[in-house]
């Protein structure tokens, strides 16, 4: 696994991906540290410009936007991480069980899988978070998270299925070691990198699920979210206002996320795809 | 005027790895092979084999790079000429080269009379589809394949036959030099007699006039070729008749990979195997003098030094600085 | 041959995969008694059910119908425990040396699961001392080796690595798919020879599974034919190779390419 780290760090896209995403972790941590403001304080007069002061103007209850971006980037990061462990750990086991165990399991865990994918996971998304009540964030990235696990499940199957014929797994069942061991030792390893990968291209469609369903505003209630912001700016008609600042940066910072994640994505997927080892 | 259809002289082709180093796979081979003639080379994996049966067909393609020397067929130096001189008038038509896992190769959502009719295309576009139809049945009925294959697709016909009709396209413009390597490593006894039987009929009935056949099977070189080339670490090692080579060897890693064969024959059983300790030498940073020297049984302290040349004793070329008759006398008194 | 205790025994075994339409009969109605200290080779082509028999008899395959007895009993892999316990005493060897170790463990631990595996306790000089033994009976310098991931390593190498495990485990019975097959003739040679010295030592049974019917001849005592899941020929290997009964063994032997005698190719 070492050598895999020192490998990926020479790949210019991940390290690009990498960068990006680290600097903007960076900026939501330690800019809340100065200005300690509650983001929700109303501080201005409606839709004013950018200048000195207000960095991205103010929205239209007159808070500083740039604070409010701040803990959207935060609440996104989180609602996407949550989303994409709930997915890639779903996605894991049951592509684990499915092509490890084989037989009439694999049969139905792959039917069930199939449902999921034929199913459009939005709408489904949509469904589950109208008939909820309370929706925090947490609510919403597990939501997320248990419609987006298909993919992840249907490819670790796929690769536990031709590993488990593999010589070093026979060997190791005639070694009478017990099924969890195998497979966290001679099956996990192999997948691993793909299982990484995985995560990282959820947490990226986390991160736009999210603001997808906050934009139709059937997000989180009581925090700020990306597509929250931006939920706002299209129910107090900010483009109508000319108020551009008041939902394209948040539209941008979507992009930077999402896109530095798939950057890290293609690097790895450059890396471990082709095997280079050997 | 020799009758020589094949003359390498020097021949230096190397791989370029990732650190730009140059690993010389084929390092200063030189050997010709007579009109009608059949040339068997042999050796372990990683000696050269088959990148020097690559390097034959003049096309390189990175990481491997062509060094120096000439390969010349049939009066041209093909290394002289253009790649685009060379795709259209040497390949196919003056040289054939069947690789490892040729059979893999065909496209599976075509038909076999398909790959017939591309080259057709290319190299005899006087003839209409009718006449490569013909020609082609008749050719597979001549080398005793049923015509049938040709209008099935390449998954419904079984390794051997596979195997058998990759080698049936390859040489359909009959060319002077079949080059083979391992054609029938992947594949049962049975179908492996078949493929060695086309081969054979092929030659028989002058398709192709000369053979190059590369394989770690050494049996199936001394019924199949007249001349045997040992291969080791990128140089030939030895070079005689094959009856010369099994029964009769000079080069002592000769001796020992003739020591290793394995007959379900009379007296097997008991033999005792030769086996050689270590590994062959990484081509990256061959050692000076003999590069057999480490695993030798006999080597000398002269082995390790300056550049050993290939020495010549009648038909036979070796490479050791021993006398072969004090060779033969050492396997003598170890044999006893 | 040495006339020692049956170690395994197969009654009518017989395998299919599929239903259906696609039922195949892998194995059909084999029958076998291995003795201890008995070399047998299983000799066929591809798709003569050799790998699936050779499945069964190590418990990775359940039998479709038939019966194995294993040291004078009827075989019990129902439970985890039983089949540790059958386990405990059957190791095997593969074909591709590649696919037989776990890439991302260095040859150190592989050797260290080994004495761990036999449950027994050792200092950590008893432990060094027994790894070194195992390396040096297959010619290898574990000094050399035992910060290396397989990967790193010849094919012929990691072959003999995988019968230093052998070296150490000393089971009853081992199983060798091919284990030659990948490996050039010289390395064949040592590996067989190393094979033979483990069942000298160690009386143990050793199961080939080959396509090479000359390999089969030189290592075994006892030879099955198999062809499309049937046993057509067995005996004593001096017997089945040098007068064949069966016709698919007599065109079998005559379709190896020989040296001492013509290989008729008309």
């Amino acid at each position: 696994m070492n050598s895999s780290f020192r490998i990926l760090i020479k790949s210019p896209k991940f390290m690009f991906g990498a960068c990006m995403l680290l600097a903007m972790i960076g900026l939501i941590l330690i800019y809340p540290l100065f200005n300690r403001n509650d983001p929700l304080e109303m501080i201005a007069l409606a839709y004013q410009p950018p200048d000195s002061k207000l960095l991205l103007g103010s929205d239209n209850f007159g808070r500083d936007l740039f604070l409010e971006l701040i803990y959207g980037i935060r609440t996104s990061l989180q609602v996407g991480l949550i989303a994409g462990v709930f997915a890639t750990v779903i996605g894991l086991v049951i592509g684990l069980a499915s092509g490890y165990i084989g037989g009439m399991i694999d049969n139905l865990l792959t039917a069930i899988t199939n449902i999921f994918i034929v199913i459009p996971s939005f709408v489904i998304l949509i469904l589950i978070s109208v008939s909820i009540d309370s929706r925090s964030s947490f609510v919403t990235a597990v939501i997320i998270g248990i419609t987006s696990w298909p993919w992840t499940a249907r490819a670790v199957r796929a690769q536990t299925s031709s590993l488990r014929n593999r010589d070093h797994v026979n060997i190791a069942k005639i070694s009478g070691y017990s099924t969890p061991r195998i497979i966290l030792s001679e099956i996990l390893p192999y997948i691993a990198s793909y299982v990484v990968m995985a995560f990282v291209l959820q947490t990226a469609s986390g991160i736009l699920s999210e603001a997808s369903i906050s934009m139709l505003g059937l997000g989180p209630y009581n925090t700020i979210s990306l597509g929250i912001i931006m939920n706002w700016a299209l129910v107090f008609e900010a483009p109508v206002a000319g108020a551009w600042w008041a939902f394209i940066p948040a539209a941008i910072s979507i992009a930077i996320i999402t896109f530095s994640l798939y950057m890290m994505n293609t690097g790895m997927d450059e890396i471990f795809n082709p095997k280079i080892r050997s | 005027m020799s009758t020589n259809i094949l003359e390498v002289h020097g021949l230096k082709t190397y791989y370029r790895t990732r650190l730009k180093e140059h690993v010389y796979a084929v390092d200063g081979v030189s050997f010709s092979l007579e009109k009608g003639k059949t040339l068997g080379i042999a050796g372990e994996s990683g000696c050269g084999k088959s990148t020097l049966a690559l390097s034959l067909m003049g096309f390189y393609f990175p990481p491997l790079h062509f060094g120096s020397g000439s390969i010349v067929i049939n009066g041209t130096d093909i290394m002289k000429l253009g790649k685009e001189q060379l795709r259209a008038q040497v390949s196919g038509r003056e040289i054939s080269y069947i690789p490892q896992a040729a059979m893999n190769a065909l496209n599976p959502t075509l038909k076999i009379i398909h790959f017939i009719e591309d080259i057709m295309k290319e190299h005899r576009p006087e003839l209409n589809k009718k006449q490569v139809w013909d020609m082609a049945a008749e050719r597979f009925e001549t080398l005793n394949l049923s015509p049938k294959v040709l209008h099935s697709y390449p998954n419904e016909l079984s390794g051997g036959m596979k195997q058998r009709t990759v080698i049936a396209i390859s040489t359909i413009l009959n060319p002077k030099v079949l080059i083979a390597d391992e054609p029938t490593s992947a594949l049962d006894v049975t179908s492996q007699k078949a493929v060695i039987k086309l081969l054979k009929s092929l030659l028989d009935r002058g398709f192709i006039q000369s053979l190059v056949f590369i394989t770690h099977e050494l049996p199936l070189l001394y019924h199949v070729t007249d001349d045997i080339i040992v291969m080791y670490a990128g140089e030939i090692v030895e070079r005689g008749t094959a009856e010369q080579m099994i029964f009769d060897p000079i080069h002592p890693y000769t001796k020992k990979l003739m020591g290793s064969i394995i007959v379900p024959e009379e007296g097997m059983k008991g033999h005792k195997l030769a086996a050689i300790p270590g590994t062959p030498p990484n081509l990256k940073n061959v050692p000076e003098g003999c590069r057999f020297a480490d695993r030798c049984s006999y080597v000398q302290e002269t082995c390790r030094k300056g550049k050993i040349e290939s020495q010549t004793a009648g038909d036979r070329i070796y490479r050791c600085i021993v006398e072969p008759e004090v060779l033969k006398e050492w396997y003598a008194n170890e044999a006893e | 041959m040495k006339q020692n205790d049956v170690l395994i025994r197969g009654e009518h075994l017989t395998k299919v995969f599929g239903y259906g339409k696609q039922k195949t009969t892998a194995v059909e109605d084999v029958s076998f008694a291995f003795h201890e200290g008995e070399i047998i080779s299983i000799v066929g082509e591809s798709g003569s059910g050799k790998t699936t028999l050779a499945k069964m008899i190590m418990g990775l395959l359940k039998e479709s119908s038939g019966s194995i007895e294993y040291m004078g009993k009827p075989r019990q892999l129902k439970r985890h425990g039983d089949r540790k316990r059958y386990w405990k005493n059957i190791q095997a060897i593969f074909q591709d040396p590649f696919s037989s170790f776990n890439l991302f463990y260095k040859v150190e631990k592989l050797l260290l699961d080994c004495i761990k595996l036999q449950g027994v306790n050792l200092t950590k000089e008893e432990q060094l001392r027994k790894m070194k033994e195992a390396c040096s009976f297959v010619n290898l310098k574990f000094e050399e080796l035992h910060n290396k991931y397989p990967f790193e390593l010849s094919g012929g190498q990691m072959q003999r690595l995988m019968i230093a495990r052998i070296f150490m485990l000393h089971p009853k019975l081992l199983i060798a798919d091919e284990p030659t097959s990948m490996v050039d003739a010289c390395s064949r040679s040592t590996i067989l020879d190393m094979l033979l010295k483990l069942r000298d030592e160690n009386n143990m049974t050793i199961i080939f599974i080959t396509h090479d019917v000359g390999l089969a001849y030189y290592v075994s005592d006892t030879l099955y034919i198999m062809e499309q899941g049937k046993v057509v020929e067995r005996g004593p290997a001096e017997e089945v190779i040098l007068n064949p009964q069966h016709p698919y063994t007599q065109q079998l032997i005559s379709d190896v390419p020989k040296i001492h005698s013509e290989w008729d190719l008309a």
